[in-house]
């Protein structure tokens, strides 16, 4: 009797299985917030640039997604566990990444910016004006890689897990400048009064991609066609248009 | 100079380069830094405030209770949220001269660090003095000591001695309690273990260094604190050892 309800349950699986052998489970992995590209709304529903383009994407592979909220540090570890299989959180493609996760093609590049208080006035590519100095960055990011291979020595850093402990330090005058992602600049430090854009925007390395699993060749080539599609077809351009006033397609 | 190998080594591998090693040095030097200055000034303060956390008089006892019950009973996380982050926010703070000590996020983190340990460590000295037993003090007082002496003579050298286990303890909880530093910007060891993994992605070889590290230093301090146990409790000891 139990052979039996063994072998039957495994015919049933193997059936269930079979029946759903198109349709890919993905766990999509977010950093909130990270506005405008992911964030939680008045209601408290995920939503952003790449979570609606997460959406579409999905769509588009015919894949039952579920999106999983996770802190910046523990991505790439959570990613190699298994916790989930993409990472759509505006990683940037960098060299040391892609030692242990696989991107894809970039599917979007913002620039970094730098924002400060409106009594800043020194030029930031000016070394000898920016002595003494104390940039505040996301630790981690392109632009901190940036400020420490270009100014260290020069400027004091200060690196920060989140966004928002960076910018109460820059209103609190602990920093003189910050160097962020320039949606994040926008959003956070210039909706606030007394605070300005205070130098050229920088256009870092290749851009952001999905990042996963060195052995998920399959997924990549699937989200690689995904978004090619995404981005002739106007669906990219009308969720970028949704978010941004400017253009952040590669 | 290191030996040849260690160098051959640091130079085949990628993330222990002579630049991280300094890097988790100065987060070393940060770290102690900033334990030791802590448990000092907190210890000093504590043996006061235990004392008057005895007294009868709820008026002098009561706001020491309610100072410990404040700092024993939150988070030292939301504790040093409060002190870095919320000092900032007072208007006008950064015209005054205390903007020059609250703009370094290394006193405000001793800050909150300090009267966190003191906290405890009242509680811990508290404890000692109220167990000394009756008959000491009704020795002393026979002998015609008055509440001073009895205090420095009596009540706090055994209590000092009742105190050691559970202060060692302290001293170990605030040496790990004081990795959350690096959320305030402060470079420590976990804030350079931190910096160098966000560089390399290699979260193993960054955090397993570090807890060596940390491991390292609790080894000192527990050798240290035998010493003085062994010292201050010598009268335990069975004969003739």
């Amino acid at each position: 009797m139990k052979k039996l309800m063994i072998a039957a349950s495994c015919a049933l699986a193997m059936l269930t299985s079979g029946a759903h052998a198109d349709e890919r489970n993905l766990r999509i992995a977010f950093d909130v917030p990270y506005e405008p590209f992911e964030y939680k709304d008045e209601n408290g529903d995920l939503t952003g640039f790449e979570v609606d383009l997460a959406a579409a994407m999905c769509e588009e592979m015919k894949a039952d997604c579920e999106f999983v909220i996770q802190a910046w540090d523990g991505m790439i570890p959570g990613l190699l566990a298994r916790k989930f299989d993409l990472i759509m959180s505006s990683m940037s493609i960098t060299p040391e990444r892609a030692e242990r996760v696989l991107f894809s093609e970039p599917y979007y590049n913002t620039p970094g910016g730098w924002f400060g208080p409106d009594s800043f006035n020194a030029d930031v590519t000016d070394m000898s004006a920016m002595k003494g100095k104390t940039v505040g960055v996301q630790r981690g990011t392109t632009m901190d890689t940036f400020v420490t291979e270009e100014m260290s020595g020069v400027v004091t850093i200060k690196r920060y897990t989140t966004a928002d402990d960076m910018v109460l330090d820059l209103e609190g005058q602990r920093l003189d400048v910050v160097f962020v992602d320039y949606p994040v600049g926008e959003q956070t430090v210039l909706s606030k009064d007394g605070f300005k854009e205070v130098g050229e925007a920088v256009k870092l390395g290749e851009g952001v991609g999905v990042a996963m699993r060195k052995r998920d060749k399959d997924v990549a080539e699937e989200v690689n066609k995904a978004l090619r599609k995404l981005k002739e077809d106007g669906t990219y351009d009308a969720i970028m248009k949704k978010y941004f006033a400017y253009d952040v397609k590669v | 100079m290191p030996p040849d190998f260690i160098a051959a080594w640091l130079n085949r591998n990628e993330i222990f380069t002579a630049m991280t090693i300094m890097e988790y040095w100065d987060g070393m030097v940060t770290t102690v830094q900033l334990v030791f200055l802590c448990l000092i000034i907190g210890l000093a303060f504590a043996v006061p405030l235990a004392i008057l956390r005895t007294v009868k008089n709820p008026f002098v006892s009561g706001p020491v209770w309610l100072y410990t019950y404040i700092f024993r009973g939150t988070p030292l996380l939301i504790q040093l949220y409060i002190i870095y982050y919320g000092v900032a926010q007072i208007p006008g703070i950064q015209e005054t001269f205390w903007w020059e000590i609250f703009r370094e996020p290394f006193y405000p983190a001793l800050l909150a660090f300090t009267l966190n340990t003191c906290a405890y460590t009242t509680e811990i000295i508290r404890g000692a003095i109220i167990s000394t037993p009756h008959g000491e003090i009704e020795a002393a007082k026979a002998y015609g000591m008055n509440w001073f002496m009895r205090m420095r003579r009596i009540v706090l050298p055994s209590a000092a001695r009742r105190a050691v286990q559970a202060y060692s303890n302290e001293v170990i909880f605030m040496l790990h309690s004081s990795a959350i530093a690096s959320v305030v910007t402060i470079v420590d060891l976990t804030g350079a273990a931190r910096n160098i993994y966000s560089r390399f992605y290699a979260p193993f070889d960054a955090f397993i260094f570090v807890a060596l590290c940390y491991m390292v230093l609790t080894f000192i301090l527990v050798f240290v604190f035998r010493k003085i146990e062994n010292r201050l409790l010598r009268h335990q000891r069975p004969v003739g050892s």
